[in-house]
């Protein structure tokens, strides 16, 4: 995974919200043992404290749980796996057309670009 | 209870005053980078902190004493110039370590030391300088102290060099113990420092966390520290 940070904003969020894509596209499984504390800040070459604090925030929104003893795992609930996908899709959309009318498309030319697009894959 | 506590600390050479009245704490568990431009009075705290040196007036304590022989048992110190005989081999060294410091792991420095592809019969004066660097912190790193005091552990490596000291701070980190690094690179540290501390002038200016700087000015410390500092 691309562990690259922009030292402008807290590094747990950003951590936070790589993870986050981590799980919901799959890299991350479902009842997935995740690495330690200790692995991750080594693989990703941040402060520990800072890794503790990402997953604190993970395990409050329900991406992950702690099995006592035997550390920190992708959750198996489907539904918010799934339910925030959507939201960040819409969320990325949103953002795209409003870069998107600045050049003050047509509905319709927009569609075709996306289309367009699409096809070029 | 506060590992290393600076209550109103003035240090005077003659009439020139290196710190005017500052007040600070080191808790456990924590990177802490001290960062200030030459001469703002970084390594005068860590001189005191390590009982090289005593305040005009104030208190310094660690483990809520003042510095002494009990201090230098807990703090494992990296000074920026080394004192070191560069005649002794590696392997004098770590018996010279593990003579002096009852928590130094000798296990651990000769793992360390493998990876730099050095041989224990190796004299130190045969070493470029970014290796006797990178020999002098691994000795410190692998005492089990509560505080590391590192005063410019980066200011003389390459790139690579630094990556691989950073490595080893990570690597040795424990929530039992805190880091205090001195440096101005701060683009290659800060990644890895849980809060800062300012200095300029003999005065501290800022003790934050780092992650709070970049969220509540947008910056990176690095940027924040060359605008407060700007010649």
């Amino acid at each position: 995974m691309n562990w690259i940070f922009d030292n402008d904003k807290p590094i747990y969020k950003q951590l936070v919200e790589k993870l986050e894509l981590a799980i919901i596209t799959g890299k991350y499984q479902p009842d997935e043992k995740l690495p330690s504390v200790r692995e991750f800040a080594m693989e990703m070459k941040v402060n520990p404290n800072t890794v503790q604090k990402a997953l604190q925030e993970l395990e409050q929104l329900g991406f992950i749980y702690t099995v006592r003893t035997n550390g920190k795992f992708v959750t198996h609930d489907k539904k918010l796996i799934v339910s925030y996908r959507n939201q960040l899709a819409k969320e990325k959309v949103t953002t795209f057309l409003e870069d998107i009318k600045l050049l003050g498309l047509t509905k319709e030319e927009i569609l075709n670009y996306v289309k367009d697009g699409s096809e070029l894959k | 209870m506060n590992l290393v506590t600076y209550h109103n600390v003035t240090k005077r050479y003659g009439s020139k005053t290196a710190l005017d009245q500052v007040s600070f704490q080191i808790t456990k568990g924590k990177i802490i980078g001290l960062l200030g431009p030459n001469g703002s009075g970084k390594s005068t705290i860590i001189k005191l902190m390590n009982g090289l040196i005593v305040p005009t007036s104030g208190e310094v304590l660690v483990h809520g004493e003042k510095p002494g022989i009990e201090s230098k048992k807990v703090i494992a110190y990296l000074p920026e110039r080394t004192y070191l005989n560069f005649d002794m081999t590696v392997k004098e060294l770590i018996t010279y370590f593990h003579d002096f410091y009852q928590d130094f792991d000798e296990e651990l420095a000769y793992q360390l030391l493998g990876k730099l592809k050095i041989e224990a019969k190796d004299k130190l004066k045969t070493m470029s300088k970014g290796t006797k660097e990178k020999v002098q912190l691994i000795l410190v790193m692998s005492r089990k102290a509560d505080l590391y005091v590192l005063d410019e552990p980066i200011g003389g490596v390459d790139p690579a060099g630094r990556d691989y000291i950073l490595d080893t701070i990570l690597k040795n980190f424990n929530k039992e113990g805190s880091i205090l690094i001195s440096t101005h690179l701060i683009a290659d540290v800060e990644r890895i420092l849980d809060e800062v501390i300012f200095i300029n002038q003999g005065k501290i200016v800022l003790q934050k966390s780092t992650d709070e700087i970049r969220n509540q000015e947008g910056k990176s410390i690095d940027e924040l520290f060359r605008e407060e500092f700007k010649c």
